[in-house]
Order: structure tokens, then sequence, then C-alpha cells
């Protein structure tokens, strides 16, 4: 790969930030020996923010039997997953009394003593066959004395963390009675920018807790407001790679991609509709930034707006019947709301001078979005029933949110030191992690749906 | 492209050595300006073919005038310097058959879609003065890059300012 020769360098610019003058010689020949794809290996995600009480929970470190020792501790994935909702608080393994791997092996009078809600165990087996990879695991109820869920997943040696958050999931549901969205992805742009006026714009998807970073498009020209199609399978983007901006389509198993637009102007913010069908997007083709819908058999455009203002970000209501979009028809950027049925248009936020880039909650029961307050930009919670505008971060530059398909966390790009970072809030704004920061600016952070 | 990467790499190496010179971090994090991937070591926030006033630097498009414009936090407006800067251009085009671009930018304040849509309304701003002074629509081609493509990289007014830009090309 020529890019490490390319990327070295600002690892070396990380690796020595805190530094003094003795360890850079090392570094400098370390950084000549490491492939450049390190810079991006770690993904531990650092928790800033969680509930009062965390429910205690003991995922304890899983048997394992075969012919070979699993790649990936799925014990240590099950008890991020959970440790990164905010609900729980997994204890440490040196803290627990055993390490049962079934539930006949526990006693507990083990987990009451040191104030255990509830114990997972579990045992890996790693055989032939197409399946080679054989995961079972018991979650059980401490209060209760009881198994509450057993379940035997299997699955190829590459599904190991597939198997582990479809584990976390089902313990997540079992006790919050709430989907988990442990097994979603995420995608997201990184940038290099530099100042000699060379740019480098890549699209990635990962799980969605950073882990397993994929390479989708890679561009010296920008790549932006990456959607997710319904199906999980697709998705949308806009790419500058032409020289200018274009909308395209691409299947995310094949590679296989299709230029949905390439008008004259902007070409943006592209956004599926529920049913998979339609496309939103902003086209400037007749004049100014406009909505417009396109239907994707038949190619055809619907226009949805038509002011002389600025209109932007649609997002789909989760019926598919209506859209919000920015515009700043009223002098400032404020959501609007349109229906397909009618056309009308109804203004949604008065509260502040900058309310943009909002989307609905899976619930309808509100919008997140970007606001402003006081000169910084936060993300913040609209709520349609009581119409109050709640902001959830307090960071500065806090943009691009994405709902988790079970509405729980909203996932979002932020700066940390002049970086870009990905970040993540509840959507009570309790919770709150900021994954870890890259020598490459991370952005738009786009949260998939279910995939199954 | 693979000797030029080299070269840099190893210009930040012997940098970077150099700079370890004395027990200070090489960058201080709480003033980092640097966006990732900075690998030269100037210390200025702005980079480009042009001085701080925006004037041409070379002797490309628009020798000895300004071809660089800025403007105020989410507006498009131009001020009485820019029009009378543009008025030279007019000129200039009105006499030629030259195609220009209008680069429009923003800063990274809001939203990347927005800011996409506010920098095409300030590329097109330039572009309807240069008709209204007589230059064909057909000479003047707009494109925004809305905060994607910035010039300084700091999070403070100077650099917001140099970013909230129209770049004539």
């Amino acid at each position: 790969m020529s890019n490490n020769t390319l990327f070295a360098p600002i690892m070396v610019n990380e690796a020595t930030r805190k530094s003094q003058a003795w360890s850079c010689l090392c570094a400098a020949i370390l950084c000549l020996l490491l492939p450049a794809t390190t810079a991006h290996a770690q993904t531990t995600i650092e928790i800033t923010s969680g509930i009062d009480d965390p429910t205690p929970i003991a995922v304890v470190p899983f048997g394992w039997s075969g012919s070979k020792v699993p790649s990936q501790d799925v014990a240590e994935i099950v008890s991020s997953d959970l440790r990164r909702s905010g609900l729980f608080a997994p204890i440490k393994a040196k803290d627990m009394l055993g390490q049962p791997h079934q539930s006949s092996d526990v006693h507990f009078r083990d987990w009451r003593a040191i104030d255990v809600d509830y114990v997972v165990v579990g045992k890996v087996k790693l055989g032939g066959g197409s399946q080679p990879l054989q995961v079972q695991y018991e979650l059980l109820d401490v209060v209760k004395q009881q198994r509450i869920l057993l379940e035997k997943l299997s699955g190829t040696e590459a599904q190991i963390r597939d198997l582990a958050h479809a584990a976390s999931d089902k313990i997540y549901e079992k006790i919050t009675g709430i989907r988990g969205a442990f097994s979603t992805k995420i995608l997201y742009v990184s940038a290099a920018n530099r100042k000699n006026r060379s740019y480098n714009f890549r699209l990635y998807k990962s799980d969605a807790d950073g882990a397993r970073e994929q390479l989708i498009v890679e561009s010296e020209e920008p790549l932006l407001s990456p959607s997710w199609a319904p199906n999980g399978r697709d998705i949308a983007y806009v790419s500058f790679e032409s020289g200018r901006p274009a909308i395209y389509r691409q299947n995310l198993a094949t590679g296989e991609r299709e230029k949905l637009t390439n008008f004259k102007g902007l070409n943006s913010a592209p956004a599926w509709s529920p049913d998979g069908k339609k496309l939103a997007m902003v086209l400037s083709k007749d004049g100014n930034p406009d909505i417009y819908v396109m239907d994707l058999a038949s190619k055809n455009l619907r226009r949805l707006t038509r002011s002389s203002a600025i209109d932007t970000e649609p997002s789909w209501y989760p019926d598919g019947k209506s859209l919000v979009f920015t515009s700043d028809r009223g002098r400032a950027p404020q959501i609007y709301k349109v229906s397909l049925a009618t056309g009308a248009i109804e203004r949604l936020t008065f509260d502040g001078s900058y309310n943009a880039r909002a989307s609905v909650l899976p619930d309808n029961s509100g919008l997140v979005l970007v606001h402003q307050e006081e000169g910084q930009f936060h993300i913040a919670e609209f709520n349609f029933e009581s119409e109050r505008m709640r902001s959830l971060t307090k960071t500065s530059l806090d943009e691009s949110p994405s709902v988790a398909p079970n509405g729980r966390m909203i996932i979002y790009a932020t700066k940390q030191y002049g970086r870009g970072i990905l970040a993540a809030v509840s959507t009570d704004g309790n919770v709150k992690y900021n994954f870890p920061r890259t020598v490459r600016d991370v952005r738009e952070p786009a949260w998939s749906p279910w995939t199954e | 492209m693979n000797l030029i990467k080299r070269s840099i790499f190893f210009a930040a190496m012997l940098t970077l050595l150099a700079a370890c010179g004395g027990s200070q971090p090489i960058v201080d994090e709480t003033s980092s300006s640097d966006q990732a991937g900075s690998a030269d070591t100037m210390g200025t926030g702005a980079d480009s073919g042009f001085d701080r006033d925006g004037s041409s630097s070379d002797g490309a498009f628009g020798a000895g005038l300004q071809t660089v414009f800025y403007f105020d936090y989410d507006r498009s407006t131009l001020t009485y310097e820019t029009r009378q800067a543009l008025d030279r251009h007019a000129e200039n085009l009105r006499n030629s058959a030259r195609v220009i671009r209008l680069e429009g930018h923003a800063d990274d304040r809001g939203t990347r879609e927005y800011n996409l849509a506010l920098g095409e309304r300030r590329a097109k701003s330039i572009a309807d003065y240069l008709v209204l002074q007589g230059v064909s629509r057909s000479q003047l081609e707009t494109i925004s890059y809305g905060e994607e493509k910035p010039i300084a990289f700091s999070q403070d007014e100077e650099s917001y300012r140099l970013n909230r830009r129209v770049e004539l090309k």
C-alpha cells in the first residue's frame, strides 16, 4: 500500500504528542516499521457519562474448547456492549468469586455477596464444518435465583463478533424490554486535510462499536452525507470525485454502484424513504437548493419545495408520509415539515437562531437535531408534544446526529482538540461516550437500520 | 506520486527529530490547529496560492487581482471592497472568452449540508454581480465545497473568516 508512507508521519506526530525527547527516536523508527493500518486498530470507547444507578452485571469469561483459541473474547465484547449502553455496570473478572461457564455451576450466594443483579455465563467451541463456531450462553437473575435466558448461536470463525453482539442484543432486551442495537453498523467519513491543499476522504463502515472498520470509497475530493437504505444493504452518499457533486447509490456487499444524480449545482443530502423505494435529496438545478424526492425505480423526480431560500437536509417521518427539512426561509435556519400528499409546509422549531439537520425519532415522539445555543452547536431533542427543545450535549461543534434504530442512542460528530471524532449520547441525555480519536478527522456518522 | 509522498515522509521525519531536540511536546494539544494529516510544519493558518489579502501570487488567472473574497458568518452579501475588486475582473472577462470557476466555501460552524448550500449561495452572489457588470453567464461556473475544503484549521475567528470565501479560478 503506497499510503503507508503518506500516513506514517501522522502517526509519529500523534505518538509523540506528549513524549519527551528520548522517545522520539524510537517513535521514528517504529513508524518506519508499523503499517499505517495500525493507526485505526484501537477502538477503545471512553464512557464520559452514565446513569446514576447502573445495573450491576457479571459477564463471566467464557469457557472454550476445540481445536484452537477463539480470536476474540466473547464475554469482553458483551461486557463492553452493555457498559456502553450506560445502563449496566459490568464487574471486573478479578472481583468474581468464581468463574462458572454454565448455570448448573453457578452459586447465587457468590453473586449476591458482591451485589450483582445478573450473571452471564457461557462457552465457546471452535470445531469443524460450515458453522465451526458455537457459542452457548445463559443469563441468570440473581435476585430471583433463576435462569431467564439460554441461547445457542453458531457461525463461522469470522463471525465471532457478530455472535457476541447478538448475545448482547438479547441480554439487553431481556433485562430492559428494549431491543438491543449492538449488532448494527455505522457509516462515517474520515478526512485528512493538509495545509498544502491536498485532501483525502474515505467512507467507512464499521460495527456500532467502531470495530471491523471497512473502507467503502476513497477519494481526493469530498465524500459526504452517507445514508442507509432501510434494507441495511444499500447506501447512498455524495461524492465530488468527478469534480462536481453527484449522488451515488452503492451495494455494500457487491460494491456495485450507480450515479443517481449529476445535475448542475448541488446534489446533496440523500435520505432513503422508510419503504426504500424513494430517495429524498437536495438539488439546486432549478436555481437554489430545494427538496426533491426521486422514485428509485423510475428515476422520476418530484420537487417538494419552491422557495428562494436554502432548503436542505431532508429526513423522513417513520410513516413515510412527510419529511422534515432545514430552511432559512425565515432568515435563520429552522426545521420545517412538508407533507408528501398535500405539499403543505409547516414550521416546527422556533427556539433559537439555528436549528438544522433534524431527524424524526423512530417512535415519532420528536426530533433529534443540531441546535445553536449561546454560539455553540449542540445535539438537541425537540419533543413534539411539549414543543420543548432540550440540548443533550455540552460540546461546541456537535453535528450530524443519527439515531440508533431502537431510538435509545444518538451518534454524532464533534471536535476534540480541534479534530473530528465520533461520540454518542442517549436520547435522554444521561449516557455519553466518545469514540477514540484517530489521526484523521472523523465525521458524518450514520447509524444503520436493523440488519435482519 | 510515491516519490512525493516519500519526500514528505522524510521531511516530516527530519522535522520530528529536529523538534525532539528540546523536551517540549511537539504539539500543544490545547491549541492544536493541525487537522489530521498535516505533515508540514508551517505555523500559519492559511496556505494557498494567494497571500493573506487574497491576491493571486502567481501568473495564473487574475494575476495581480484579488481572487479570494471573504464573507460574514451565514451571509453571502458582497462588501464594497469586494464589488470594487470584482469590477476589475468583470472588465477583463468582458474582453475575453475565458470561463472561470467560482468555488464557494463555508467555515465549519453549522451543519455540512447547510454549509454546502451556503457556499453555493456565496459563489452565486459573486456570479450574479459579475453578470450585472456585463459578464456572460456562460463564462461563469459555480461549485460549492461547503466546509469540506478548509484552508485554515483553527477553531477561532481568524480561521473561520479565512474559510468563508469564494475563490475565482
